[in-house]
């Protein structure tokens, strides 16, 4: 399917990726995460890439359960440990275009090393993060991207640390492709995605997705949710990276979405190519 | 050595960069590795010789990355390694447990070193032999290979990557930092005599295929791209590989991974015996602690006492038959190694009667022949 064209697939053509037989999934009611699984299988099917040359790898937790509905090849691994599985993988298999699908205990808390890591030798591989601001899947503790003063399962008084400023840290490492929208921002993620395909070099993508069950969202309801992220993002390309923390989930929050980086890049695994290619014709 | 595979002859050779040449030769393309002492001569050597045979090295940010990433590489279908000693091997568990469940065919060698803790980083240790096979938490198997050797080194890296990829489990080469940094003659054979599993890609159509099919002892492998559409987790899964909590399902799974190695044993396992017919004690060791033994029981039987040698080539599965078989036909048995009695525990195991001794040993050195034959001649008389 041709880029240019920009139809919507049919349900019919997404069907053909899911695995339907795994059907209801597990995501509780009002979660964002299966928004983001099918905005990354509308943007397979425009990628012009056959789906069996596309890979998906995740951590554990919510979102990482994401691969295990998609038929394509898709490996669920440990906690924190699907960066380093795909850069394996795609080192050895460079014709593979791999995305990394996690939440933001699994990329920035357990697995943050890795993240940084692959960041700084700008691995070609592209990281989706789903934002959710919680462990969702052990019900509810603080983890890195939860802001301060929230009241989870383990800071009952009120959370005391600081919070990752997630596309600062992301960008300050190097990454050449940074973008944060919602959940509600579908056709965007879509495009996001569509792009991050394109690079060769480490993507990130990072989407805020509500958990209403078990954070300080929970005093909301699903529709009044979308309705924040509806009225209190404000999409800003050119964003000072200083300033796009999310400190507080209240009336007050701003979102500051958009893509944020976006430059010329060549990754590790084509520099390690063209290495190999001078040491196998004798060099040094 | 420029580019290339070694070529047939013999070398003089690090037990380190016996193994590299090893490796190579039974087709390892992807090297994942942290520096730790004392394996460091392997992933340096690595890093130098995979370009030249049109491989990939990645030094990673830490030893969880490293075997994590040989796995993702080896779901490319592509044979992969990392190799380590005793702090960054304790890292690699959980993921080891992860390569059992999935069924990723990976290698690991473990150049050990004193422990516990950062221990003694440049000295000899044997306390990683039961670790190799209950690091992690569950019930899984894995093989471990221990060589005494450099030429031990070549040989069982080859080994090992076939049967990592026979039987699709994670394998260990036991090495010490004796074996790693000694230099002694290696043999490469021709290439051409080298037995190599390689991995085919299956006939079966994907709509039929299972990744887990119960069916199969080993079912088919298949690697990322073949078009199978294949999801395998470390989640409790069925045949198709989708998770599950059904107790009959996943205890049928674990069955069928467990029992590749339970009923394969009698041909994974390896041992050396020596001078153990008319003997009346066998002395158990494996590793740098069995060239100390050689001598010793040299030793011993030129002061008439009749000891036998039975050294350990594969920790797990543990060669037990035969040893049993020696010990019940009324010989005694010695376990000498470098730690508290580690293979001791496992051989005691597996024989009922009282005549099994420990010899533990701190690590950090070798027990010298003259401590070890001070050991047999007590023993002896007991």
């Amino acid at each position: 399917m041709s880029e240019a064209k920009l139809i919507r697939p049919s349900i019919d053509e997404i069907k053909a990726l899911l695995r339907v037989e795994r059907l209801p999934h597990i995501w509780c009611p009002s979660c964002g995460i299966g928004i983001v699984a099918k905005a990354y299988v509308e943007a397979l099917l425009r990628s012009g890439i056959p789906p069996e040359k596309h890979v998906l790898v995740s951590g554990i937790g919510c979102s990482s359960r994401m691969p295990g509905y998609i038929k394509i090849d898709g490996y669920h691994v440990i906690h924190g440990r699907a960066i380093p599985f795909a850069v394996g993988l795609k080192t050895v298999r460079p014709e593979l275009e791999v995305t990394v699908f996690a939440g933001d205990g699994d990329l920035s808390t357990i697995g943050g090393n890795h993240l940084i890591h692959a960041i700084r030798r700008n691995d070609d591989i592209n990281v989706i993060m789903i934002n959710n601001f919680t462990y969702g899947m052990t019900g509810g503790q603080y983890g890195g991207t939860t802001p301060e003063g929230s009241r989870t399962l383990t800071s009952p008084y009120g959370h005391i640390e600081g919070t990752f400023n997630v596309p600062l840290l992301v960008a300050s490492i190097g990454a050449p492709y940074v973008a944060r929208w919602t959940v509600l921002h579908y056709r965007q993620i879509v495009d996001t995605i569509v792009e991050m395909f394109k690079v060769d070099g480490f993507t990130f993508l990072e989407v805020i997705s509500p958990c209403i069950i078990y954070t300080d969202m929970n005093r909301r309801d699903a529709i009044s949710l979308m309705r924040m992220f509806k009225n209190q993002s404000e999409i800003d390309h050119t964003a000072d990276l200083r300033n796009v923390g999310i400190e507080r989930l209240d009336e007050e929050t701003r979102f500051i979405v958009g893509k944020f980086v976006h430059r010329p890049s060549e990754s590790y695994q084509t520099k390690y190519r063209k290495l190999v290619e001078r040491v196998m014709k004798g060099g040094e | 050595m420029k580019n290339g595979l070694l070529k047939p002859g013999d070398y003089f050779l690090r037990g380190n960069y016996a193994f590299v040449e090893g490796a190579l030769l039974a087709g390892c393309r992807f090297f994942a590795g942290y520096p730790i002492t004392p394996s460091n001569e392997i992933s340096a050597m690595m890093a130098r010789r995979l370009p030249q045979v049109g491989g990939a090295f990645i030094q990673f940010e830490d030893e969880i990355a490293s075997v994590v990433a040989i796995i993702g590489a080896a779901n490319g279908g592509v044979k992969s390694m990392t190799a380590t000693s005793g702090p960054g091997f304790s890292l690699m568990q959980e993921a080891i447990g992860l390569a059992f469940m999935i069924e990723t065919p990976i290698v690991i060698v473990d150049v050990q070193r004193g422990g516990p803790s950062t221990g003694l980083p440049t000295q000899v240790g044997q306390g990683d032999f039961i670790q190799a096979n209950f690091g992690s938490h569950g019930d899984y198997e894995t093989v471990v290979y221990l060589p005494n050797s450099p030429q031990e080194m070549f040989d069982m890296a080859i080994k090992a990557f076939n049967t990592a990829w026979r039987y699709r489990v994670p394998v260990i080469v036991l090495a010490d930092q004796m074996i790693g940094q000694m230099i002694e003659k290696v043999s490469v054979p021709s290439h051409d005599e080298i037995e190599l599993v390689e991995y085919e890609k299956p006939e079966i159509p994907p709509e039929e295929f299972l990744p887990f099919d119960l069916r199969y002892e080993v079912p088919p492998f298949v690697a990322a791209g073949d078009g199978y559409r294949i999801h395998l987790t470390g989640l409790a899964h069925d045949e198709r590989g989708y998770p599950t909590t059904d107790h009959e399902t996943y205890s049928k799974m674990l069955l069928r991974k467990l029992r590749k190695i339970w009923d394969n044993a009698d041909e994974i396992v390896e041992w050396e015996e020596r001078l153990t017919e008319d003997a009346d004690l066998i002395v158990v060791s494996y590793g740098i602690t069995s060239r100390s033994v050689y001598k010793a029981v040299s030793d011993a039987r030129e002061k008439g006492l009749k000891v036998g040698i039975y050294r350990l080539k594969t920790a797990w599965p543990f060669p037990y038959k035969r040893l049993k078989e020696l010990a019940m036909e009324g010989r005694n048995i010695l376990v000498v190694e470098v730690n508290m009695g580690q293979a001791y525990r496992v051989a005691r195991q597996y024989i009922s009667h009282e005549g099994v001794y420990s010899m533990p040993w701190a690590p950090g050195r070798v027990p010298p022949p003259e401590a070890i034959l001070k050991k047999i001649e007590e023993v002896y008389k007991a």
